[in-house]
């Protein structure tokens, strides 16, 4: 069925929108809970952990997204456990965010002087309050440009789960361009639609950078 | 009981001896000065002391702590023994006043009317007392550290450890934060500091500490040490520091 290009048609792509935006927030959280317990057990943990962490985070780096994408789709079902698309990209990503994540937070906690744990140890601040009181805060300051930077790669990133039927915003720009024929207005309405979710946190990510190099912020 | 006994102390990193066996009886209110050339363990030593350098061979008695090579009870002995570093090291991310609140509060959970006269009481006694909720970054060098020693005073410690606390220091800035420790030591605080500061050292320190390749080489009353050297080694120390 042939239909032309108007308000519904944006109406059908903004739903895909939803879905990018629910499914990078999904990413994000997990990704985020996980890559905080990866980057202190990298950072902080005993050597053999380390090394297990340090392991996983090469692995995922150097592996393409949408191979993830395929393992966690067809490859566990092959194996006999079937995940619906949208779990299917939802643990994929989730591995990857965590992955960098963790490699990001990892950097930011060791950036923090060796002399500010001395301090806070000769303050007699046991091992979780040094961290609690004065390293993740710190590390917290540095992290957060370079962390919104992140969260772009995120949303651009679940544009890959259109390859396995997961219909978000690509996946909706393809279906209506199969049913229009007019690919110009779809997929330009498609981009202005991640333009208008990532640039402003572009501009928040650099805007956080700056402020870190123009000194602490209080 | 001595505020502090090092007895028999030895430690290397790795398989470079770098204290070599190290005995010091600190009285209570004793003003004690480390003097030495540059890396005759002096820092080590000091770092010793709190625990925040591990030893191989001996015994340290600190403000009625016993510390050996099990490294048990740290946190108990750090309560009551300050340290203040040569580079300040105060938490760049808090204020002034929580820089000083920081370790009352979650060590020793102190009240929070009673943190805000504690910051208000070290803060005048080192001079700073608008400068509560100054950050740290908004503040001189000099300035910065008389902060650092107002935030070890607020653990009230028995004794208190300055290593090279005004080397950072442009020359200016230094009386000032060697007049606070002058009057800590008048108000018969317990120190060990090491210093370059051969005057303040013979003039503060109720006793001065030579310290020569992993040994303290000679040791004795400041103004015997400095007027009577005994040892060659530390005749030629004070003869290129006059210089
Ligand atoms: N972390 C370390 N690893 C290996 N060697 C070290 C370490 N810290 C100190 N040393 C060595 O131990 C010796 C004593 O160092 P220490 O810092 O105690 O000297 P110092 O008397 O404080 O000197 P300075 O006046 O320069 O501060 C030096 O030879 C130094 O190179
Ligand atoms: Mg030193």
């Amino acid at each position: 069925m042939i239909q032309s290009f108007g308000w519904q048609s944006v109406q059908f792509l903004f739903h895909g929108l939803i879905w990018t935006v629910g499914l990078s927030v999904c990413t994000f959280v997990c990704g985020g809970i996980f890559g905080l317990i990866f980057a202190l057990a990298r950072a902080l943990g005993p050597r053999w952990l380390q090394l297990i962490v340090a392991g996983y985070i090469q692995l995922v780096q150097a592996t393409p997204l949408l191979i993830l994408i395929f393992l966690a789709f067809y490859g566990l079902s092959f194996a006999g456990f079937y995940f619906p698309p949208l779990a299917a990209a939802a643990i994929s990503l989730s591995i990857y965010a965590t992955a960098f994540l963790a490699d990001i937070w990892r950097g930011c906690i060791e950036a923090i002087p060796r002399t500010q744990w001395e301090a806070a140890d000769a303050l007699a601040l046991s091992r979780i309050q040094r961290l609690r009181y004065v390293i993740l805060p710190q590390a917290f300051r540095i992290a957060l440009g370079p962390t919104v930077g992140f969260m772009v790669q995120i949303v651009k990133n679940t544009s890959v789960t259109a390859l396995i039927g997961f219909v978000e915003l690509t996946r909706a720009g393809q279906l209506l361009n199969n049913m229009t024929f007019q690919p110009f207005h779809v997929f330009l309405t498609v981009a202005a639609f991640y333009f208008a979710v990532c640039y402003p946190l572009s501009w928040w990510s650099e805007k956080l950078k700056e402020r870190k190099s123009a000194g602490p912020a209080h | 009981m001595p505020a502090l006994r090092i007895e028999n102390l030895k430690k290397s990193y790795g398989t470079v001896p770098v204290l070599k066996g190290i005995n010091l009886a600190v009285e209570n209110g004793d003003v004690v000065a480390v003097i030495g050339r540059s890396g005759s363990g002096k820092s080590t030593m000091l770092r010793c002391i709190n625990g925040l350098e591990p030893f191989q061979e001996g015994s340290i008695v600190v403000a009625g702590h016993r510390l050996d090579q099990s490294r048990a009870n740290l946190r108990d002995l750090r309560k009551e023994v300050g340290m203040v570093f040569q580079s300040y090291n105060l938490f760049p991310h808090l204020s002034v006043a929580e820089n000083i609140m920081l370790a009352p509060r979650v060590v020793k959970g102190l009240p929070r009317d009673q943190r805000e006269l504690l910051v208000r009481d070290v803060l005048s006694r080192v001079g700073l007392a608008e400068k509560a909720s100054a950050y740290p970054d908004e503040l001189s060098g000099g300035q910065q550290q008389r902060v650092a020693i107002a935030r070890s005073l607020a653990m009230k410690p028995k004794v208190m450890l300055f290593d090279e606390v005004t080397s950072a220091l442009d020359p200016e800035l230094t009386g000032e934060v060697l007049k606070t420790i002058a009057e800590l030591a008048e108000a018969g605080m317990t120190m060990v500091l090491v210093t370059h500061e051969m005057g303040f050292a013979r003039r503060v320190a109720t006793r001065t500490v030579f310290m020569h390749e992993g040994k303290i080489w000679e040791e004795g009353p400041s103004a015997q040490i400095f007027a009577h050297p005994a040892t060659p080694e530390l005749r030629s120390f004070i003869a290129t520091d006059l210089k």
